[in-house]
């Protein structure tokens, strides 16, 4: 079984029409970025607490928020997940930790004691039992978010630094680099048209997906450095291309049993993985695309973009050397 | 068979026999082994993959300790301290492989599995247990300290209207009279509390001074005449008796003869300590003795007599697991500093028994989407891929065991991703290999090319991810750290199964005999 085998598509012809959906895109997902104050973080940055609690029957959120709002945490956001009559709660820290002291005379923040005590109010009938709770503290919240930033900078720089030396020239390691921003921030995007959180795990998620962009770029690359060795007269777009289209049957297979892989994550691997597997996917299907349409597109169109500015300097008798990278 | 590929089989064999080593104790712990045995073989543990919290359930606690009454030299020995005492806590209270460590200058992390009652633990572990026996000042003078209280914060312009229950002329708001069966004390109704809280607060910010008596409120709430609220005791300042000493303190159920059956807590005071009791109960008949615990009043019985025999007990709304974590932290002794919870992460059972299953249901379904899509596009070689895979999951799992790694569900999550990795890399090179022989190469020719061009990209690619993996490793926390183990393990395996072995079996194939096609 074999397809997409010796393909010809004028992939670089039509760079300029990729590279216009990509912007828009990007714009799109900045935009939402503004519009929602930046990425919705979960309670491990913000500092707060999540629980998950499944009930014995089902119920309605409508009595679930009431019951909070009875007990003074009408702030408490509620949603439904799974397939059982689970549901998540997220309250801010500083709230939990005062209502704790006066409706539960605990020292110690306890947010499940609170849910509990509060649908007992409510909804008497109903038991619970706890799935999950995690309450983090405004100091560590922040300190998560510093050693994130960091980890993601310290990668980028690594990666970067690891492609400037492999391939030739500049415009490779930064088209590269860019091709990750590019699928980094279309699925934060993503994330944040649909309102899902961004929290430990969907970071984790974020930097396999950097992982992977640049994993599917250096394939391509790494053709296109082979063909321009074995094709010195031809001009570069024509190269690239070829290389895009060679690697294209991979590029498809590999992004093909990946999602499959992932679909499977997505609907057996529980709550606990869904975001986890739902950001992968989101990525590896930008990633895809960009290591098609984006990556190399980007290179042709630095290159070009030099050879113009230096065939305008230098006469047009360089112009097909300097349409090479160094 | 040349002579390289003997090596390499006998590389590969080595590489399998080691793994194999590895991995036999925990294949042993988990698949042959009851309940029973596990918990006796106290010497396997060290040999086995551990499964993480989130797999079992349990609790990961970070705790923050309040250093800043320690002098700086004395800080590190005051962590010690703490560390010591919630082990000695955890032990006694029967949670089995605790882990307890030191975090940085103020922190320190316990790590439970398999708790049950996450509310029983967040006590025994949080609670600073400073176990103190106060006089409970008599009613005129507790009476004084609300008057002034109440003038003052009447003066800055506070204070709560509670009409119908006022004994104070004031806006203080509480309700105080013997005649309802609260001898000492204020009644706050519930609705009150929180302004009651509030004012106290205020005082205290507001400097005004109360010599005489600290307020603290009383743990148990109390109903009077029909109203719901709670007792605010005023306690002498000075401390009588603390619990540094307590020698022995265990649960009971006898202790209170209008409850009979109740919990409670009974102490056993050393000989100094019991020497004190019994002068401070003979001083103090017919006063209130408060037991206060972490500055809130236990309990205030009446000193009916002197009390000699050095022991005393705390009864009072008490659960039995409430008694029991009580018994416990006074047995182990108080924190000499306040700890609070900086970080808590709480998986309960059935939630971890619902990941092991999911993860697992997800994991086969993906290996079998993957074995049939890998077989139906290569055929013969496909199959040889997914030997490949299963052999790569072998080996991730010994490199896990030999690195004493603990499974979590986003290391699963590696895992799953790695094998994505492996199959990337056989089909790289079986795309490689085909292009070899449309262009009228011989099998063995393109077997050749096809491995020597694939695997400089594979080699980029997988040292890419390694980067990746390395860096959240070293800054990341907790659950990314065991998604970065598996994915780094992973990623090695990659490349011993998925290049070298299928390499090594292609030449085993095609050293035999002269092939005309391959199945590919």
């Amino acid at each position: 079984m074999q397809f997409l085998v010796n393909t010809n598509y004028d992939f670089m012809g039509k760079r300029n029409i990729a590279l216009a959906v990509s912007a828009i895109a990007t714009l799109i997902a900045i935009g939402s970025l503004i519009a929602h104050g930046g990425p919705k973080y979960s309670v491990d940055f913000t500092g707060g607490s999540f629980v998950e609690v499944r009930f014995d029957r089902p119920v309605d959120t409508a009595d679930l928020r009431a019951a909070m709002t009875g007990i003074g945490l009408g702030g408490t956001e509620i949603q439904k997940v799974g397939t059982e009559s689970d549901y998540i709660f997220r309250m801010p820290e500083a709230e939990v930790t005062a209502k704790t002291r006066e409706l539960l005379q605990g020292e110690i923040a306890n947010p499940y004691g609170l849910i509990e005590h509060a649908v007992k109010k409510q909804l008497p009938e109903v038991r619970s039992e706890l799935r999950r709770q995690e309450t983090v503290g405004p100091k560590i919240g922040s300190e998560l978010r510093d050693r994130a930033t960091k980890a993601v900078l310290v990668a980028l720089v690594l990666m970067l630094v690891y492609i400037a030396l492999r391939f030739p020239g500049l415009s490779f390691a930064v088209c590269a680099v860019i091709a990750l921003f590019h699928d980094v921030i279309l699925t934060i995007g993503v994330l944040s048209v649909l309102g899902k959180e961004v929290s430990l795990t969907v970071l984790a998620a974020l930097l396999t997906i950097a992982g992977y962009s640049i994993n599917d770029t250096i394939v391509v690359y790494d053709r296109i450095r082979e063909e321009l060795k074995a094709h010195r007269r031809e001009p570069l777009d024509q190269v690239i291309n070829r290389a895009v289209n060679l690697t294209l049957s991979r590029t498809m297979l590999t992004g093909l049993t990946t999602i499959l892989s992932l679909i499977a994550l997505l609907i057996f691997g529980g709550t606990v993985i869904h975001d986890f597997a739902f950001t992968l996917l989101i990525g590896v299907l930008w990633g895809t695309y960009s290591s098609v349409f984006v990556a190399s597109a980007l290179v042709v169109t630095w290159e070009k973009w030099r050879a113009t500015r230096e065939a305008g300097q230098q006469g047009r008798r360089r112009e097909r050397q300097a349409a090479r990278p160094a | 068979m040349g002579a390289t590929t003997r090596w390499k089989l006998i590389l590969v064999i080595a590489v399998f026999a080691i793994g194999a080593y590895y991995l036999w104790p925990t294949y042993n712990y988990y698949f042959r082994m009851t309940p029973e045995q596990q918990l006796a073989a106290k010497d396997m543990r060290g040999k086995i993959i551990h499964l993480g919290l989130d797999l079992l359930g349990g609790m990961h606690v970070v705790l923050e300790a309040d250093l800043t009454e320690v002098p700086k030299d004395q800080a590190a020995d005051a962590l010690d301290r703490v560390v010591e005492i919630l082990r000695n806590r955890v032990d006694q209270f029967g949670v089995a492989e605790p882990v307890i460590q030191k975090q940085g200058a103020d922190r320190i992390v316990v790590d439970l599995a398999g708790v049950q009652d996450e509310a029983a633990v967040r006590n025994l572990i949080g609670s600073t247990a400073r176990l103190e026996f106060r006089i409970v000042v008599p009613p005129a003078v507790a009476n004084n300290v609300v008057t002034r209280l109440d003038r003052e914060l009447a003066l800055r312009g506070a204070g709560i209207d509670s009409a119908d229950m006022r004994p104070f002329s004031g806006k203080f708001g509480v309700f105080y009279n013997a005649q309802y069966g609260v001898p000492t004390g204020a009644f706050v109704r519930d609705s009150d509390v929180p302004a009651v809280t509030g004012l106290l607060a205020q005082a205290k910010e507001a400097g005004i001074q109360m010599p005489e008596a600290e307020p603290l409120w009383e743990l148990e709430p109390r109903t009077i005449a029909n109203t719901p609220g709670r007792i605010l005791q005023f306690v002498n300042r000075n401390v009588e008796l603390s619990g540094d000493l307590v020698t022995n303190a265990e649960r009971r159920f006898d202790l209170d003869y209008e409850r009979p059956n109740a919990a409670g807590v009974s102490m056993t005071f050393s000989n100094r300590g019991a020497t004190r009791f019994a002068q401070v109960t003979k001083a103090n008949v017919g006063n209130h003795l408060a037991i206060v615990l972490d500055g809130v009043v236990r309990s205030s019985p009446v000193i009916r007599e002197r009390i000699p025999g050095g022991r005393a007990s705390i009864t009072g709304s008490f659960s039995d697991q409430e008694a029991l974590v009580l018994a416990t932290v006074l047995r182990a002794g108080a924190l000499p500093v306040n700890v609070k919870i900086a970080e808590e992460r709480t998986v309960g059972p059935s939630l971890g028994r619902d990941s092991v299953h999911s993860s697992l249901v997800a994991a086969a379904w993906a290996a079998v989407a993957t074995t049939l899509f890998m077989i139906f596009w290569y055929k013969g070689s496909g199959v040889l891929a997914v030997v490949a895979m299963v052999l790569q999951i072998f080996l991730l799992l010994a490199g896990l065991a030999a690195l004493r790694g603990t499974l979590t569900v986003p290391g699963i999550a590696g895992i799953i991703l790695t094998i994505g990795m492996a199959v990337d890399a056989n089909v790289l090179i079986y795309e490689r290999i085909r292009e070899e022989i449309r262009n009228h190469k011989t099998v063995r020719a393109a077997i050749d090319s096809g491995y020597k061009r694939a695997v400089i990209t594979i080699v980029d690619s997988n040292l890419t991810t390694l980067i990746a993996a390395l860096v959240l490793f070293q800054y990341g926390t907790g659950p990314i750290k065991g998604f970065a183990v598996t994915l780094s393990i992973g990623l090695f395996a990659n490349m011993l199964t998925a290049v070298l072995f299928t390499r090594m079996v292609f030449d085993l194939i095609t050293s035999r005999r002269r092939l005309e096609t391959l199945s590919i």
